[in-house]
């Protein structure tokens, strides 16, 4: 009998949530096999039959999120595996051998009973009813104890509200029992996207970070686009700013190595210069903030950085991005661009040791040789880890930037 | 408006469609000359002649499969059934002639047949006289059963199972006869399949229909001064089930206590609660619960009677279990 556990299947992984067993009890399980589905803190991904055998029981149901190393099923393999026995083990004594792992507290998986009205509100209202505390027959959630979890449900409007990506990080203090909160606030518990983005930026605070500015001038970059698009117009590949910002930002990374690095805390601490140049793009995905990696955008056309951009974010879209799709990056763009928005910080994605925000596209008038000229520029930040990189070096990468940016033919080359 | 009985309003629903349609007729035991068990056809053997009220032999198969005949060749008849339990002998002239004739034969004939019976228990006439099996017919295709509560819905529902082209059976209620309700001067017939909200409510929907409705009634009114707001649905037809106005009530109030007089198992609430559970699962907040009678074959002993039929206190029992179901504890 093997114990099937919760795999870790990212670095930041710490625990997952089944979204789909595909075998049911009593099946048989070829080695190989897909045999669940686990959403992790960044993505959905399928999980493979290590051993052959028959799914004797399921552990942790659809919909609930355990802990890695938490049993998730057990195996039946025909081979007996209790530790410190010989022989076949008796009944109870196999019962008690894994009794400790079902016992231990917050992994023994439990089924959160509503009532049908409550799991409607809550898929409505977006409340997590593991938050919540049934006082029902036999603990059961009922309508009264989303009171709680949505504070005036009179108030709140019958039709599903957008969640809010922006709201703060820190959930409002409950009001103390009886007083009633005049802020009439709407609780969002988060989603494991959401709880994903909050921890790794709260871990964030502790990095020393400093930011750059710089402009340049972006008019024969945005001709350049046009004319690339219209070159493509019959093969269907469109070329955005932004993949042609990634390009370039990965090509300044290759003269300046320093940049492409990460902070290592072990010892003394130490700076990871990457030989390779891997640049994550934040997408605002319905299903919250993800930053999927384009590897070697150094080596990369353009085209194939466009790509490779629209997988990805048809992948976010739809939360079929698995953890490979979004680790291993070495450098992160930010692009708020497209929504009007002229210059703007960003926060490191660690361990990376940089990030760009990039701004959009603005027409200005320029004094040049004592004429006014209209120039289209485009303001780009980049925030750094001030432990590996200092103001110097941050500021000769942007201006090799800036130079790409303005002479875009090299950006191609 | 005038205040009468549930008796009375019957009454005079047969007397004023004997008078406006000579094609009505009426036939039973002990109708005519001894004025029917319950009194109903009082004066009719008199206003009407021996043509037009019939009384028979005790031969429920025979006289039902007669009135059949009549319905198939034009005449309006209504059959009056001592009590529902004596409908037993007859079931096969209702459930396999009456029902299927007007389907079965591609529509040659229609069967225009009222079937008047009460049910109920609580009169001490033992366990065959004593059921409450409209059930048995509710559930046949091809049937409509209506059970009026109220002596306005006696009479409305009377005038329309009378003018009805289908086999309508007309449950009435021995506990009822002698209750009285205020009943218009010019009533117009219902519409059969129809359930009535009687009392609007926002904090649990109590269906019922005949007897239990009154009792769902009572339970609204006295939980009404504890500030437990009930809607109340009188059923009214349990063939055509009035399944929108259900589910919209529930949709409402978020749970649902169910009266029947009859037994609980396979019974009319069990249809309704299935019937909430398809149309409005996803804004159930409590299980539904039902109220019945004790699965026993009924009791002669009075007390034990009483203790058998579903009572006004086992409907706040329910209401208030099923409130608890959903309610917030401190």
């Amino acid at each position: 009998m093997i114990d099937i556990l919760m795999p870790r299947l990212s670095d930041t992984m710490t625990e997952g949530t089944i979204a789909a067993w595909h075998k049911k009890p009593g099946d048989p399980v070829k080695a190989g096999e897909i045999l669940v589905e686990v959403e992790t803190d960044k993505a959905l991904m399928e999980q493979e039959a290590y051993d052959a055998g028959t799914l004797v029981e399921i552990l942790v149901a659809e919909g609930e999120q355990v802990e890695i190393g938490t049993p998730i099923a057990r195996l039946d393999d025909g081979i007996d595996h209790a530790v410190g026995t010989e022989g076949p083990t008796p009944p109870a004594a196999a019962e008690a051998a894994r009794a400790p792992a079902r016992n231990a507290p917050d992994t023994t998986p439990r089924r959160v009973f509503t009532t049908p009205l409550v799991r409607r509100m809550a898929r409505e209202k977006q409340i997590d009813l593991s938050t919540v505390t049934g006082t029902g027959p036999g603990g059961r959630i009922v309508r009264a104890d989303l009171a709680a979890a949505i504070v005036s449900p009179a108030n709140a409007p019958e039709e599903d509200a957008p969640v809010h990506l922006h709201a703060p990080a820190v959930a409002p203090t409950p009001p103390t029992e009886g007083a009633e909160d005049d802020r009439a606030p709407r609780r969002i518990p988060f989603d494991s996207i959401r709880h994903a983005v909050a921890s790794r930026l709260t871990e964030t605070a502790t990095i020393p970070t400093f930011t750059v500015t710089v402009s340049a001038d972006v008019g024969a970059l945005v001709d350049l686009r046009q004319h690339i698009n219209t070159a493509n117009a019959d093969t269907g590949v469109k070329v955005s700013m932004n993949d042609l910002v990634v390009r370039a930002a990965a090509t300044a990374l290759r003269a300046h190595p320093g940049v492409n690095a990460s902070y290592e805390p072990a010892g003394r601490g130490a700076t990871l210069l990457h030989d390779r140049v891997h640049i994550g793009i934040a997408v605002a995905s319905p299903a919250g903030l993800v930053v999927p990696v384009i590897r070697d955008a150094d080596r990369a056309s353009v085209t194939t950085i466009a790509d490779a951009a629209r997988d990805l974010v048809t992948r976010a879209t739809e939360r079929r991005l698995d953890a490979r799709d979004m680790s291993g990056g070495t450098f992160t763009v930010s692009n708020l661009g497209m929504f009007g928005v002229d210059h703007f910080t960003a926060i490191i994605n660690p361990p990376q040791g940089a990030i760009l925000a990039v701004g959009g596209v603005r027409e200005e008038l320029a004094l040049i040789d004592g004429e006014p000229t209209s120039r289209r520029m485009m303001s780009v930040t980049l925030t750094s880890d001030h432990r590996i990189i200092d103001g110097a070096g941050a500021a000769r990468y942007l201006a090799t930037l800036v130079q790409l940016l303005e002479n875009p033919l090299r950006v191609l080359s | 408006m005038t205040v009468i009985s549930y008796r009375q309003a019957l009454h005079d629903a047969l007397r004023e469609e004997m008078q406006r349609d000579a094609d009505v007729l009426l036939i039973g035991e002990e109708i005519g000359r001894f004025e029917g068990s319950y009194k109903i056809t009082a004066g009719m053997l008199e206003e009407f002649g021996p043509r037009r009220v019939r009384d028979t032999p005790i031969a429920e198969e025979g006289f039902t499969g007669a009135a059949i005949g009549a319905a198939m060749v034009g005449l309006r008849p209504v059959v009056e059934i001592m009590t529902i339990n004596f409908s037993l002998l007859a079931i096969d002239q209702i459930v396999n002639h009456a029902a299927k004739i007007y389907g079965m034969f591609g529509g040659q004939a229609r069967v225009p047949l009222v079937i008047r019976t009460p049910g109920g228990g609580g009169q001490q006439l033992g366990a065959t006289h004593s059921q409450n099996i409209e059930l048995y017919y509710a559930f046949v295709p091809g049937m409509k059963v209506v059970a009026p509560s109220t002596p306005a819905d006696a009479k409305a529902l009377m005038l329309a199972a009378i003018r009805d082209d289908d086999p309508v059976l007309v449950l009435e209620n021995l506990a009822l006869y002698n209750t009285t309700g205020e009943v218009p001067d010019v009533v117009e017939p219902a519409e059969i399949g129809r359930a009535a909200v009687v009392r609007t409510g926002s904090d649990i929907t109590v269906i019922g229909y005949s007897r239990m409705a009154v009792i769902a009634r009572e339970a609204a009114e006295v939980l009404a001064r504890e500030g437990i707001d009930v809607e109340v649905i009188d059923l009214r037809s349990l063939r055509p089930l009035d399944r929108v106005t259900i589910v919209t009530s529930v949709k409402k109030t978020s749970c649902a206590v169910v009266l029947e007089d009859d037994w609980l198992t396979y019974g009319i609430g069990a249809e309704i609660a299935a019937t909430i559970s398809d149309g409005a699962f996803d804004w159930l907040d409590a299980p539904v619960r039902r109220v019945a009678m004790a699965e026993v074959p009924m009791p002669y002993a009075k007390s034990l009677e009483m203790a058998a039929l579903p009572s006004l206190a086992d409907a706040i029992g329910a209401i208030r279990a099923t409130l608890d179901a959903r309610a917030r504890r401190a």
